[in-house]
């Protein structure tokens, strides 16, 4: 008795976080009209194939329509690993650079570091857009990316790693007479991977989520977003949405992120949780 | 011609003088241990000829070439970590291979070098490990391998042995002073344990508060150690110290604690009054009929001999070893063979000879 309390509460968080999961997968086995009705189904129905197509394929009809979800998801994926693969390689660097080297300015470049974190893109938005324009990045790729780059938390946290190497690793290269790079290369980055892979996780999902950015710096239907081309899908008017379709992307865009984490999970969990270095 | 050549080595930190001008000339071959308590800047003199750190002024030479201006790499050194520094991500082999690797050896001539090593620290076994697969004593192994393969002309020893336990630290001085005359190369030895130094040096370096106290064969500095903190510092017990002033034209001593002891060796110089501290070692002191009577207030079997702390009339305190049992008594009678006596000066602490 004693144990089912624990094992009832697990159960209860699995519901709370499952459930909207769920529907969303059941209402994307339906037709537009069942949905439409205000029904909220509980068993799968009969119209996965073409809700699926359609999503996949034509990204919906009528005034809502985006562009097909082959194309976001790739638009995405790309947005997402280079946001993820750009800000590793950005703080991996800083933060060597931080820790490892005595330079004039050193303290005030980590400063200057740290401080980009109370200035999050949605508080240095507008001045963002300006550069970005200003450069003639609006509607590419790279003034979708570039800007979210730019990061100091990756960069706060390779430095506290960073700061734990003990300093006899770096002497005992010296003597073995591997330069910076070589150490960055040989030694610091093999003891970073767990580090990297619970970032990369971690970052990956957080391009994969941006939404605001890409709102704004993107008008060309073939760098659409998928977080962005759903929320568009959703109408506000009268108007019938098509939630079917809608669901079926829904799904489809959970797909990365999720292939993602189970991918990296070991690494990532060994990231967050081994100590021994 | 010496292998290694300190000279008025300075070093600062900021304003903080941590070395004052060391000298040392280490000849071919030769096993220096550097000892001294913790701050007295021998792990900072070690790092300097290491080249981690920088020499505020003087010079170093190792078999006759200028380095002090080099990198660590390209002085022909290496080096045993405290903690022994291997990379955690590469196996035994590969720690000891990279520096060779780095400088560019042919692939043969490594895998040569590192069996070699292997074989002569008995580590083969271990090659495909990690370091976290091994125990303290085989990492100890590996790290000295690191050093071996290198073929250095000079070998750093940064008191490679303070994490072992004491039974395998025993076992690795002895290996450590075996290998390191067999392979016949200079060695620079950091630490903090004087039954290390004494046992692991050619010669000592005692550092004291950034100066070297004194450079010596071990029985030299323990029979003569140049001044009282280098007498404290080495043998255990430590010295015993008790006060005096100068006698009978030089000949003698009055100690405050009572009694007139006349020296063996021949005057000191000095007006009669001159102040003095004069060392015994406690092996040295006897007790005897007629003695001092010393009360005792801790005695300290240890099963071959017995050391015996106790407090002299002029409130001095005293430690005794005697070989075997001490006899069972509240005070006993202790005295001072001149032969065993110590003269320094009372006021510098530098040995004062006849």
């Amino acid at each position: 008795m004693k144990r089912a309390w624990p094992h009832l509460w697990l159960l209860l968080g699995v519901l709370i976080f499952a459930t909207p999961i769920y529907i969303t997968l059941i209402g994307s086995t339906h037709d537009a009209s069942t949905i439409g009705r205000g029904d909220v189904p509980l068993l799968p129905g009969s119209h996965a194939v073409e809700n699926y197509t359609a999503a996949w394929v034509s990204g919906g009809s009528g005034r809502f329509a985006v562009s097909p979800a082959s194309r976001m998801l790739l638009n995405s994926t790309i947005m997402a690993l280079c946001i993820a693969v750009g800000k590793i390689a950005i703080s991996l660097l800083s933060a060597y650079a931080v820790v490892f080297f005595r330079f004039p300015g050193r303290m005030i470049a980590f400063w200057t570091i740290f401080m980009t974190l109370m200035l999050p893109v949605e508080v240095r938005i507008i001045p963002t857009y300006q550069v970005i324009v200003s450069m003639d990045l609006f509607n590419s790729m790279a003034g979708l990316t570039i800007p979210l780059i730019a990061s100091a938390t990756a960069t706060l946290l390779f430095r506290q790693f960073f700061l734990t190497i003990p300093d006899e690793y770096v002497e005992a290269a010296k003597m073995d007479g591997a330069g910076p790079m070589r150490f960055f290369r040989d030694i610091l980055l093999p003891l970073s991977v767990t580090n990297i892979a619970a970032l990369f996780v971690i970052l990956f999902i957080y391009g994969w989520n941006q939404y605001l950015w890409p709102l704004l710096v993107v008008n060309d239907r073939s760098l659409e977003t998928i977080v962005v081309g759903m929320a568009k899908m959703i109408g506000t008017g009268d108007a019938q949405n098509e939630w079917n379709v809608i669901m079926a992307m829904a799904v489809l865009s959970l797909l990365p992120p999720v292939a993602v984490v189970l991918l990296m999970q070991r690494w990532f969990l060994k990231g967050l949780t081994e100590t021994e270095k | 011609m010496a292998s290694l050549e300190v000279t008025g080595l300075t070093k600062s930190f900021g304003p903080t003088h941590v070395l004052h001008g060391i000298d040392l000339a280490v000849e071919d071959g030769e096993m220096i241990v550097i000892v001294g308590a913790s701050g007295c800047g021998k792990s900072t003199l070690l790092r300097i000829v290491a080249g981690l750190e920088t020499a505020t002024s003087g010079s170093i030479r190792i078999a006759g070439r200028e380095v002090t201006a080099l990198e660590p790499a390209e002085r022909d050194i290496a080096m045993v970590f405290q903690n022994y520094a291997l990379y955690p991500h590469m196996t035994v082999e590969q720690n000891m291979a990279y520096g060779l690797k780095i400088r560019g050896l042919p692939k043969a001539e490594i895998a040569r070098r590192v069996a070699e090593a292997a074989g002569l620290l008995g580590i083969e076994a271990l090659l495909t490990r990690r370091p976290r697969q091994l125990s303290g004593g085989q990492r100890q192994r590996v790290a000295m391998g690191r050093a071996i393969v290198r073929e250095p002309k000079l070998f750093l020893f940064d008191e490679p042995l303070s994490n072992l336990d004491a039974k395998l630290r025993v076992q690795m001085r002895a290996e450590i002073r075996r290998l390191q005359r067999r392979l016949g190369v200079t060695s620079l030895f950091v630490t903090h344990d004087q039954t290390e130094a004494m046992t692991l040096g050619d010669r000592l370096v005692v550092m004291h508060a950034g100066h070297a106290a004194q450079i010596a064969t071990p029985m030299e500095i323990w029979a003569r150690p140049a001044d009282t903190y280098v007498a404290g510092f080495i043998g255990s017990p430590a010295m015993n110290f008790l006060s005096g002033t100068l006698v009978e034209g030089g000949h003698a001593v009055a100690l405050k604690a009572g009694p007139v002891l006349r020296f063996a060796d021949g005057p000191r110089a000095g007006g009669a009054g001159r102040p003095l501290t004069i060392g015994i070692r406690p092996e040295h002191m006897d007790l005897a009929e007629g003695g001092i009577p010393m009360p005792l207030d801790l005695v300290e079997p240890l099963g071959s001999e017995t050391v015996l702390h106790g407090k002299l009339p002029s409130g001095e305190a005293l430690v005794v070893k005697l070989a075997g049992p001490a006899p069972d008594a509240p005070s006993l009678p202790v005295a001072f063979p001149a032969a065993a006596l110590h003269v320094f000066d009372g006021e510098t602490g530098k040995r004062l000879d006849p």
